[in-house]
C-alpha cells in the first residue's frame, strides 16, 4: 500500500473521545485509483501514482484516455505520486482506500493550497502591530520604517513587506488520526488544515514520527484514539 | 454544513438522551472527579436555552440554590453526563427563558404542563421527526 492518499476537504467538527472534546477536520480521502507504477529498473525509485475524483471523458485528452481505458478505470481529476509501504507493490488499476493507508492514532502530514487573501498588508500578512488608533496618530496599519540612511543605503533583501499573501502550498506536519470511517472514505484528522471547503489535499504518513518529539506525539495519540 | 458532517455526527451522540425543551426541569447525574475518586453529583434545575444543532448543540440549566442563581452549560454529549431524567415539563412561550434570571419566588415559577398536554406534545414531536426522516429519504 502506498504511504499516503488523496481527499477532499470537508470542513470542521467536534468529537468526544475518552471524555475529551476534540476539534477535526472532516477529509473524504479517496477511494483512489493505481494509476501508474514506478519502478526502480526502469524509473530509479520505486513509488506509485495515485488518481482521486471523477472527470468527464470528454474533458480528458486523449493521450491520458487512452491510459485510463488500458488499466480498465474512469478518467481521474488529480494524480499525485507516493511512495510505498516497504515490501508491498501495486498494479496499475487497483483500488486503494483509506483505511488500508492510516489506522487511527497515526500521524499524518496534510498538503493543501492555502485560502488566496489577495495583495495584502503587513499587519496581516507578517503579524506586525501596527501603530495606535488614537491619541494623535494619523498613521495606523501601514509599514513604518524600512530601513535605514546612507548606511546601507537599500531596503535589505527579504524584508517583510505588503504583497499577495495566500494560494500557496503549504504542509502541516503531524496531525492526529482521530477516527476512520470506511464505510464513508472518511477520515477525521485532529485540527485544522490549509485550504478551503471543497480543497484537494494530500495526506501522507508524517516525517516526524521518526523523530524524538515525533515518537512521543504518536505514543500519546496512540494511546488516546486506538 | 456539510450533509456528511451531519451524518458523522451521529455516530458521536448518545442516542439515550431524552427529549426536553426550554421550560422542562431536568435532573443531571454528572461524573465528578476528586483527586482520584470520581462520584456522581446531582444539578437539578431549569432549561433555559437550548442552541445549536448536531453535536454543538448546548443546553443551560438553571438553579436557584441558598438564594443565589446558577447556571451551566452543557454540551448536548458531554461526557460528564451520566444521565439526564426530564422531573417536570413547564408551559412557557418563549424559546429563550432569560426573563427568568430576573424573577424571584412564586413569579419565577413554571405552569407544569397537564396530562393531555404531554401526551400532545409527545404526538407533535414525533410526527415533526417522522417527516424531517422522510424528507431526508
Amino acid at each position: 500500500m502506498p504511504k499516503g492518499i488523496i481527499g477532499k476537504k470537508i470542513g470542521m467538527t467536534r468529537v468526544f473521545v475518552n471524555g475529551k472534546a476534540v476539534p477535526v477536520t472532516v477529509i473524504q480521502a479517496g477511494p483512489c485509483y493505481v494509476v501508474g507504477v514506478r519502478t526502480e529498473e526502469k524509473d530509479g525509485y520505486e513509488a506509485v501514482q495515485l488518481g482521486f475524483g471523477e472527470k468527464k471523458e470528454k474533458n480528458t485528452p486523449k493521450p491520458m484516455l487512452s491510459i485510463f481505458k488500458k488499466i480498465g478505470i474512469k478518467p481521474v481529476k488529480i494524480i499525485r505520486e507516493f511512495k510505498l509501504k516497504e515490501g508491498e507493490t501495486l498494479e496499475p488499476g487497483q483500488e486503494v482506500k483509506v483505511e488500508q493507508v492510516f489506522e487511527k492514532g497515526d500521524l499524518v502530514d496534510v498538503t493543501g493550497k492555502s485560502k488566496g487573501r489577495g495583495f495584502t498588508s503587513v499587519m496581516k500578512r507578517w503579524d506586525f502591530a501596527g501603530f495606535p488608533k488614537s491619541h494623535g496618530h494619523r498613521y495606523h496599519r501601514a509599514v513604518g520604517s524600512i530601513g535605514c540612511r546612507t548606511e546601507p543605503g537599500r531596503v535589505w533583501k527579504t524584508k517583510r513587506m505588503a504583497g499577495h499573501y495566500g494560494n500557496e502550498t503549504i504542509t502541516v506536519l503531524g496531525l492526529e488520526v482521530v477516527d476512520i470511517i470506511p464505510e464513508k472514505n472518511v477520515i477525521l484528522v485532529k485540527g485544522s488544515v490549509p485550504g478551503s471547503v471543497n480543497s484537494v489535499l494530500t495526506l501522507r504518513s508524517s516525517v516526524i514520527a521518526d523523530r524524538r518529539k515525533g515518537k512521543l506525539k504518536l505514543q500519546k495519540s496512540k494511546a488516546m484514539y486506538v | 454544513m456539510h450533509q456528511l458532517i451531519r451524518e458523522i455526527e451521529q455516530k458521536y451522540i448518545p442516542q439515550d438522551i431524552p427529549e426536553f425543551r426550554p421550560g422542562d426541569t431536568v435532573r443531571l447525574h454528572l461524573k465528578v472527579k476528586e483527586g482520584e475518586k470520581e462520584r456522581t453529583q446531582i444539578f437539578e434545575g431549569l432549561v433555559i436555552r437550548v442552541k445549536g444543532s448536531g453535536l454543538g448543540k448546548t443546553f443551560t440549566v438553571r438553579k436557584v440554590s441558598y438564594g443565589v442563581g446558577m447556571e451551566r452549560i452543557f454540551p448536548i454529549a458531554c461526557p460528564s453526563i451520566q444521565k439526564i431524567e426530564v422531573v417536570k415539563r413547564g408551559v412557557v412561550r418563549r424559546a429563550k427563558l432569560y426573563y427568568v434570571r430576573n424573577l424571584k419566588g412564586k413569579a419565577a415559577k413554571i405552569r407544569e404542563l397537564k396530562e393531555w398536554e404531554i401526551k400532545k406534545r409527545a404526538a407533535e414531536s414525533k410526527a415533526a421527526t417522522e417527516n424531517k426522516n422522510n424528507g431526508q429519504s
